[in-house]
């Protein structure tokens, strides 16, 4: 911060106190005046804008003390040093009660004010700091990234301001591919908790061992390859929020060791022996049956109930195609953005083959299938060519398909997905816009296998 | 020809104003001249605290000045003091005409150490040119090794250099420049 910038108030009956504090701190260049009263420092405060003021405890009419009341309403921001003699400690004592930053006692060593006055505007410096922070973080949560006009989305949004400032529990249920962890950052960035870590993790990404190190973190030694102490994830959630995508995805060892964390926010790392203790919100976000899950035994259904204590259902894009122009346009925009190139939109015709085709990829696969299109596309417009859907059938499913139950229509879909790219899982997993885990889960659900082997 | 003129301000010694008179010559690009002894100060002395108020000294040394003064810096050898601080080292009209410092607390003796006049005169040296500066316009500087960096302790004024930073000097030159 330059001198120049901060503006230093004196406030003293004594001239000869005033005309020192001025020339000495005019010498350090900052902005100086003074005021021989309350009355006269109350105009200069309203009349310009200062960031410290030096009052003196002892004045005739307005002391001290009140006159920092006063201060302290035009805005608490101003810094006050209290500047008082050996005999009236007591009461700057009082005024630091009442907010003084520090206060200084009559003769003062020129040392320690020029120690007192560096600390006051690092302080400064820091609070202005932190302030603009705090405002680019909410230029950023405000940024509302769930787009739609249908009802379905309105419900949505109305749902996650209703529980963002609580600390409820939120489960976020959908299909792959509707923005379950879009939805948990708002919740996140909504509550009281958006200044510390929202930490997500894919339960389904690990197996049983790491996702219990992940989760826990693990100390030194605590197993072959542990050769740093390491926190995990529910440590670095602390004062957080922790979003645990594919819940329906952990093992029943995982569903008890997460019932205890939940209940005693209180866990063990791996191999450790301090037991940590953590603050955070938890929401989960999961596409899989979990009620059947916990009917047949498959979760644990008092987990089932720590978690499903507030549902966010997100409707599949197919269900909401009113909302197809608006955020084909969103994500036209935010694409052309960072890829500078002037688009402007898209033809009727693209328009329609978009609202034609079913989506089963929801949002993510309308995102991936735009941002493709703008890489293949002449600008300003993009057509119905420039459009080239992953999946099979672009069309609406035939009649006989329609009739078929979702979990039918999965089974065919990923077995015709998979004999496509030669049973390649990865690319099937990439295709199919879910992680290779919960393929070889689906694999293993359906009992699919390679008919040319 | 404007000059700067050096006031003995009490009984300070010849030796101070010598080992001052050429580093201000040198630095400010101005003829330096010994003005007038203001032989009596007491009227500045404070009997309670035992210390010579500084803003007296300097209005006084000030009050009548030479035509040719460019700077009056008046140069003390008694411990200074404003009435809100407990000492200071010296003082100066910032743009101003006059400044003063004083050689009493620049001394190794002050410290109760043996003295050291190599150390001393550098000291006198860096508080001249330092006030000075002041009244050439020059606020403190952050640069650590800058003449105009502030000190409140006789370390701090060990510490940094006699020579202006870079930007100081550069400013201090056009002030030079526009009178």
């Amino acid at each position: 911060m330059n001198p120049q910038e901060i503006g230093i108030l004196i406030v003293d009956d004594e001239f000869s106190v005033r005309d020192s504090l001025c020339s000495w701190f005019q010498a350090d260049g900052y902005r100086v005046d003074t005021a021989a009263d309350a009355a006269e420092a109350l105009q200069k405060l309203q009349n310009e804008q200062w960031n410290i003021v030096l009052l003196d405890i002892k004045m005739p009419g307005m002391d001290g003390i009140e006159l920092q009341r006063h201060i302290k309403k035009i805005s608490p921001h101003i810094i006050t040093i209290i500047i008082t003699a050996f005999a009236s400690v007591d009461t700057a004592i009082q005024a630091l009660k009442d907010g003084a930053f520090d206060y200084i006692t009559k003769p003062i060593d020129p040392d320690e004010l020029s120690h007192l006055v560096r600390n006051a505007i690092e302080r400064m410096r820091l609070l202005s700091e932190n302030l603009a922070l705090k405002e680019r973080v909410n230029e950023l949560i405000s940024a509302d990234e769930i787009v739609g006009d249908t009802l379905a989305i309105k419900n949505v949004v109305k749902m996650i301001q209703e529980v963002a400032n609580t600390d409820a529990t939120v489960m976020v249920r959908g299909e792959s591919g509707t923005g379950k962890e879009l939805v948990a950052r708002a919740i996140h960035k909504n509550s009281n908790r958006r200044y510390f870590p929202m930490i997500s993790i894919n339960c389904g990404a690990y197996p049983e061992g790491l996702l219990e190190s992940e989760l826990f973190g693990h100390e030194k030694g605590a197993f072959t390859g542990a050769q740093f102490a390491r926190k995990g994830k529910l440590e670095m959630a602390d004062k957080g929020t922790i979003f645990f995508d594919e819940i329906g995805d952990i093992t029943p060892k995982m569903q008890m060791d997460l019932l205890r964390v939940i209940e005693m926010k209180r866990f063990y790392r791996l191999g450790g022996n301090k037991e940590i203790g953590t603050d955070f919100r938890i929401i989960s976000a999961t596409n899989r049956n979990l009620e059947d899950m916990a009917k047949s035994g498959a979760f644990r259904e008092d987990l089932y109930y720590r978690l499903n204590v507030f549902t966010i259902y997100l409707p599949a894009l197919r269900e909401r195609k009113d909302d197809i122009p608006l955020l084909s346009h969103y994500l036209l925009k935010k694409y052309a953005l960072s890829m500078t190139k002037q688009f402007e939109g898209f033809t009727t015709k693209a328009m329609e083959k978009m609202s034609r085709y079913h989506w089963p990829g929801n949002v993510r696969e309308l995102r991936n299938v735009i941002e493709r299109a703008m890489v293949v596309a002449k600008a300003p417009m993009i057509d119905e060519g420039d459009l080239s859907f992953p999946s099979a059938a672009e069309e609406e499913p035939a009649p006989e398909r329609a009739l078929l139950s979702l979990k039918d229509l999965e089974k065919i879909h990923i077995q015709k997905v998979l004999e496509s790219l030669d049973w390649n899982i990865s690319r099937a997993a990439d295709v199919l816009e879910i992680d290779r885990v919960t393929l070889y889960n689906k694999i293993k659900k359906y009992g699919l296998r390679d008919l040319e082997e | 020809m404007p000059c700067i003129y050096l006031m003995p301000a009490g009984g300070v010694g010849a030796s101070v104003l010598e080992a001052v008179a050429p580093a201000v010559a040198r630095t400010f690009l101005l003829d330096v001249q010994i003005g007038p002894r203001l032989a009596d100060i007491g009227f500045a002395y404070d009997g309670v605290r035992s210390q010579y108020h500084v803003s007296k000294l300097l209005l006084e040394l000030i009050k009548n000045p030479p035509p040719d003064a460019a700077k009056i810096l008046g140069v003390a050898d008694v411990d200074l003091f404003l009435p809100i601080f407990t000492f200071v080292f010296g003082q100066a009209q910032l743009n101003g005409l006059g400044a003063i410092f004083s050689a009493h607390r620049l001394r190794h003796e002050f410290y109760g150490l043996p003295p050291e006049p190599v150390v001393f005169a550098e000291r006198l040296r860096k508080e001249a040119v330092h006030e000075l500066g002041h009244a050439f316009g020059l606020v403190h500087c952050l640069d650590p090794a800058c003449v105009m960096r502030s000190s409140t302790y006789v370390e701090d004024v060990d510490f940094k250099g006699l020579e202006f930073c870079y930007t100081c000097r550069r400013q201090l030159n056009e002030r030079l420049k526009s009178r």
